[in-house]
C-alpha cells in the first residue's frame, strides 16, 4: 500500500465529503453555469462549501476542479485559465481544511467517448497529465479520479496523473445492467478493480450512479479483487423535481445507516455524492463513532 | 446471391466491413432493398437490443452493431429514396440548453439511425428555438432531448412550453432521457415518453411514429 495512504488509514476508515454542485447552487451558481470557474470568480463561496464539510467532520475533502480538464474547459472557452482554476481550487480547499482535513483533488471524466472516436487516447493522456500537474502545483495531498464510466479512460487517467508522484484514487460509476453492478461499458467491479490496480491506482472505488443501498455489494466485490483500500461515495437516491429543483428523499440518518455494512464490506473512505450535504457527513461521522 | 443470414450475423456481431460487403452484393443482385431492411437489418438490431436487455451486450457492443447497421443503410438508402420510400420518421435530437454532455445523446442518435430513422443531430446546449426551427423547416416528427444534470433538466420543460407557444407542439412527439430523468418527470412536464436506455429509446420512437 502507498505509505501516505497507509498512515492515513492507521486508525481506521476515514470520512470524506459530500456533493459540491448542489452546495454551490444553494449559494447562487446558476443553471448550466460551469462550477469550476467559480474558483476564480467566487472563491469565498467555494470556500464556504469546503468549510461546511470540514465543520461537519470530513477528514478528507475534495476540490471544485471536477471538470477542469482541457476538453471540458475548451467547451467553456476557458482553457487558458486551466492552471489557475486547478491551483486555486486546491488552495481554497487547503485553506478550508486548515490542517484538520486532507485535500484530495478532484478529476472528472472528459465527457467524450474513446470508443466512438470522439477523442483519442493520447489526447486524454495529455489532458489528464496537465490537470494532474496543475493540482499538484496547488499543493494537493492526493488526486481523485472519479465518476468514470469507461475503464479505458480511467486507466489512461491513472497512468497520466501518477507522474505527479501523488497518491491516486480511481473510482468508477456502476449503474448499468439489470443488477446495476456494471459500468456503462459493461465492466464488473472485479474487472475494474484488477485493471485499476494494475494501472497503479493506490485506492480504488465507486461513486455516483445510484443510492447507497446498491454500493454495499459493489464495495464487497471491489474489495475481493484488489489489495488496495476501497473508496465509496454514494448518491442520496434518485431525485424528483419540485418547482424546477432536484429534491432527494433519503435522509442523512437513513444514508448513514449503511455505514456499518459498508465498513464490513471493506470500505475505508466513506462519503457522499449527488444529493448529499454536510448534514449527511455529520450523520456518517456520528455513525462511525458508535 | 449472398447468404443473407450472414448479413444478420454481421450486424449482430458489429462487423461493418462484412455488412457493407454483403449489402452491396445483395443490391447488385437486385435483392429488394426493403426486404433487406425488414427481414435482416431490423431483426438484427432487435436481436442486439435483446442481448442488451439480457446484459449480454453493453454500450460498446451496441455502438459497433449500430455502426455496422449504418454501413448497410448508407448503401440501401439511395435505392429506397429512388423509389420513393421514406425513412420511418425524422428525429431532431439534442442535449438541452445549458448542458454540454453528449455521450448518451450520441448513443441514442446512432441507434435511432440504425433503427431506420432520419436523425438530425442538433448537438449540445440546444436552445428551444433551435428545436422549433427544425420542426418547422425539416419536418421533424420526433424531438428527442437529453440532460445529464438535475440543474439542466428543467430546460426540457421550458422547451416543451416553447413548442406549445410556437404552435408546433402537436406536430411532434417529445421523448426525453438522461441520468436524472424519470417516467414521472416526463409525465409532469408533458413529454410523450421516457426511456432509461438507448435501446428503449428506439422502441419508444417506433411506437411514437406508429401511434
Amino acid at each position: 500500500m502507498n505509505r501516505f495512504i497507509e498512515q492515513l488509514l492507521a486508525h481506521g476508515p476515514l470520512v470524506t465529503d459530500g456533493a459540491w454542485g448542489t452546495q454551490l447552487q444553494a449559494r447562487g451558481l446558476g443553471q448550466g453555469e460551469f462550477p469550476d470557474l467559480w474558483n476564480l470568480s467566487h472563491p469565498d463561496r467555494v470556500a464556504e462549501v469546503a468549510r461546511g464539510y470540514v465543520q461537519a467532520g470530513s477528514q478528507v475533502i475534495l476540490t471544485n476542479t471536477f471538470g477542469a480538464n482541457r476538453v471540458r474547459l475548451g467547451q467553456e472557452s476557458a482553457v487558458e485559465k486551466l492552471g489557475e482554476i486547478n491551483r486555486r481550487g486546491v488552495e481554497i480547499s487547503l485553506g478550508a481544511a486548515a490542517g484538520v482535513a486532507w485535500v484530495f483533488a478532484s478529476i472528472g471524466p472528459s465527457g467524450k467517448m474513446l470508443l466512438s472516436g470522439d477523442i483519442k487516447p493520447d489526447e486524454l493522456g495529455v489532458a489528464y497529465a496537465e490537470q494532474g500537474r496543475a493540482l499538484a502545483a496547488g499543493g494537493a495531498h492526493a488526486l481523485v479520479i472519479e465518476t468514470m464510466s469507461d475503464l479505458e479512460e480511467a486507466k489512461l487517467a491513472v497512468e497520466a496523473v501518477r507522474q505527479t508522484g501523488l497518491p491516486v484514487v480511481a473510482c468508477m460509476v456502476f449503474d448499468s445492467g439489470k443488477a446495476k453492478d456494471r459500468t456503462m461499458m459493461g465492466q464488473t467491479p472485479e474487472q475494474a478493480a484488477e485493471a485499476l490496480t494494475k494501472a497503479g491506482a493506490d485506492v480504488i472505488g465507486a461513486n455516483c450512479g445510484q443510492g447507497i443501498a446498491g454500493f454495499v455489494n459493489i464495495c464487497r466485490r471491489l474489495h475481493s479483487a484488489t489489495d488496495r483500500p476501497i473508496w465509496i461515495k454514494a448518491n442520496a437516491g434518485l431525485p424528483t423535481m419540485v418547482d424546477g429543483k432536484a429534491q432527494y428523499h433519503v435522509t442523512p440518518n437513513e444514508f448513514a445507516g449503511f455505514v456499518p455494512e459498508l465498513v464490513a464490506a471493506g470500505a475505508q473512505f466513506i462519503g457522499g455524492c449527488c444529493g448529499t450535504s454536510p448534514g449527511f457527513i455529520a450523520a456518517i461521522v456520528r455513525r462511525m463513532k458508535e | 446471391m449472398p447468404d443473407l443470414q450472414e448479413l444478420f450475423e454481421a450486424i449482430v456481431t458489429g462487423d461493418a466491413n462484412n455488412s457493407r460487403a454483403l449489402t452491396a452484393q445483395a443490391l447488385a443482385e437486385a435483392v429488394d432493398p426493403l426486404e433487406l431492411v425488414n427481414k435482416y437489418l431490423v431483426p438484427a438490431m432487435d436481436e442486439v437490443g435483446r442481448r442488451f436487455q439480457c446484459n449480454d451486450y453493453f454500450v460498446p457492443e451496441l455502438l459497433i452493431s449500430a455502426r455496422a447497421m449504418k454501413a448497410s443503410l448508407e448503401l440501401i438508402r439511395p435505392h429506397l429514396a429512388a423509389r420513393g420510400d421514406k425513412p420511418i420518421g425524422c428525429v431532431a435530437i439534442g442535449t438541452v440548453k445549458g448542458d454540454l454532455h453528449d455521450i448518451g445523446k450520441n448513443l441514442v442518435a446512432s441507434l435511432l439511425e440504425g433503427g431506420g430513422f432520419e436523425v438530425i443531430d442538433l448537438g449540445v446546449n440546444v436552445a428551444p428555438e433551435k428545436f422549433i426551427e427544425t420542426v418547422r423547416e425539416k419536418n421533424a416528427t420526433i424531438i428527442a432531448m437529453s440532460a445529464l444534470l438535475t440543474t439542466t433538466m428543467p430546460a426540457m420543460k421550458t422547451t416543451i412550453q416553447a413548442l406549445r407557444e410556437a404552435g408546433v407542439r402537436d406536430k411532434v412527439k417529445v421523448l426525453i432521457g438522461g441520468a436524472p430523468i424519470t417516467q414521472k418527470y416526463a409525465e409532469e412536464i408533458g413529454a410523450d415518453g421516457y426511456s432509461e436506455d438507448a435501446v428503449g429509446a428506439v422502441a419508444l420512437a417506433k411506437k411514437a411514429v406508429s401511434a
